[in-house]
């Protein structure tokens, strides 16, 4: 019984997940570009200027959601740790090191846009204060993740050495959330939280939580491409991709016929 | 769950806990280095280095920016609203810089206790509004103090008559 549960985890998951994620994907970008269009239009176009960056302070519509989404996929991808640990699951184990390129880019998009913001701004391109310095280390944790699972040929043992080193990593999103308030930091505090009235005129406000939904969206998307180009690479000898490619081809004959 | 994937379910959540200390102890013991910047009391308290170069974070002072004539060299005070610290700066000013605006600016104590800086970066807060609402609050908060200052008059004024009433006596 056991190993026919363990089967049905090693390869009857993909075999499910794989079209039901082929026919999510179209559905995701569709929301991803319903949240888009109105949130970059009424970021850039109709949100006042602010009153002491002016017109400067839009790039937040980027560089906000961006910096949410890089600790938003880490959290994630922990979650997802603690399943492959625990319970073995494979697509756990698939579903993490599908995320860590999208969180390393979100992060990595965080930190230029921070830069392009803090030079006008701050006058520097780059300070080493907490909130930046923690924001690079989550940036190399991200590297260090994808590194690590390449490294090891065997993927049993690469999943389970990712997630272990995905859940020592997950001490630094606090340090980073914390941060601007635990130091003297020249980033600013938080303008947006769960429990406090957003310190942003609610004009500002809605474009930046349309841009945060449509990043979520953007995440999923490439989450779920990523997660099936992923598995059909690992199981191209397996019989489910073999399977996929009978029946893509019988669709094609009949179509030709 | 089964007693195997306890087990795991422990081991995963040691290891958290272990990591999470590590850092504790690690964050505790740099605490001081991460620090960006020191607080005009800080300075005056001599928390601050004095052989080398640091951080000094404040609001500039209303009225006190002095532009010496035909040079670059910016003459203000910096506050945390208790104690003011002179800083000297000569160069171009990042466009944030203003009286009242929070300002972080890096350089080291002269003998005569001005903070002569060699960069100047501004600080801006968590506050984000378009200028018309920037306006109202600031008029608002103007009509307060007026108020609070008229009252505090109109307190004087009869703390004065009663007196004179008291010495008419």
């Amino acid at each position: 019984m056991n190993i026919l549960i363990k089967w049905y985890y090693r390869l009857g998951a993909p075999l499910w997940f794989y079209p039901l994620a082929g026919k999510l994907i179209p559905w995701v970008a569709a929301l991803f570009l319903l949240f888009l269009i109105p949130g970059l239009y009424m970021g850039l176009v109709t949100a006042p200027a602010d009153y002491q960056q002016g017109e400067s302070f839009r790039i937040m519509y980027v560089h906000v959601p961006a910096a949410w989404m890089s600790m938003f996929v880490y959290l994630a991808m922990a979650i997802a740790a603690v399943v492959a640990l625990v319970w073995r699951v494979r697509m756990a184990e698939i579903m993490i090191i599908s995320a860590v390129p999208i969180g390393a880019s979100f992060a990595l998009i965080a930190l230029l846009t921070g830069a392009f913001w803090g030079k006008p701004m701050w006058g520097a391109w780059w300070v080493w204060d907490a909130r930046l310095t923690s924001e690079l280390i989550l940036l190399f944790i991200y590297l260090g993740i994808l590194a690590l699972y390449n490294a090891i040929e065997d993927k049993t043992t690469a999943g389970k050495a990712m997630s272990i080193l995905t859940l020592v990593g997950v001490v630094n999103l606090p340090i980073i959330h914390y941060s601007v308030v635990w130091w003297n930091t020249l980033h600013q505090a938080a303008t947006v939280s769960v429990f406090d009235k957003p310190s942003i005129h609610i004009d500002m406000l809605i474009p930046l939580l349309l841009m945060a939904t449509a990043f979520k969206f953007l995440f999923l998307l490439i989450l779920l491409l990523k997660m099936r180009a992923n598995l059909i690479e690992q199981d191209v000898h397996s019989g489910w991709v073999k399977k996929i490619i009978l029946d893509k081809q019988a669709e094609m004959e009949k179509e030709h016929d | 769950m089964s007693p195997v994937r306890k087990k795991r379910f422990y081991m995963v959540l040691l290891l958290v806990v272990g990591i999470s200390i590590a850092t504790f102890l690690i964050v505790q013991a740099f605490s001081q280095n991460m620090m960006f910047f020191f607080s005009t009391s800080e300075v005056k308290q001599g928390k601050a280095p004095k052989d080398r170069e640091f951080r000094l974070g404040g609001l500039v002072v209303e009225g006190s920016v002095k532009r010496i004539p035909k040079t670059l060299t910016v003459q203000f005070e910096l506050t945390d609203s208790i104690t003011p610290v002179s800083v000297e700066y000569t160069g171009i000013l990042p466009d944030l810089f203003r009286e009242g605006q929070g300002i972080i600016a890096k350089g080291q104590l002269n003998a005569s206790g001005v903070f002569v800086a060699s960069e100047v970066l501004a600080k801006h807060d968590e506050n984000y509004m378009p200028p018309e609402v920037a306006d109202s609050l600031a008029k608002a908060a103007k009509i307060n103090a007026e108020n609070a200052k008229n009252a505090e008059k109109a307190g004087s004024t009869e703390a004065i008559s009663e007196s004179i009433k008291e010495k008419s006596e």
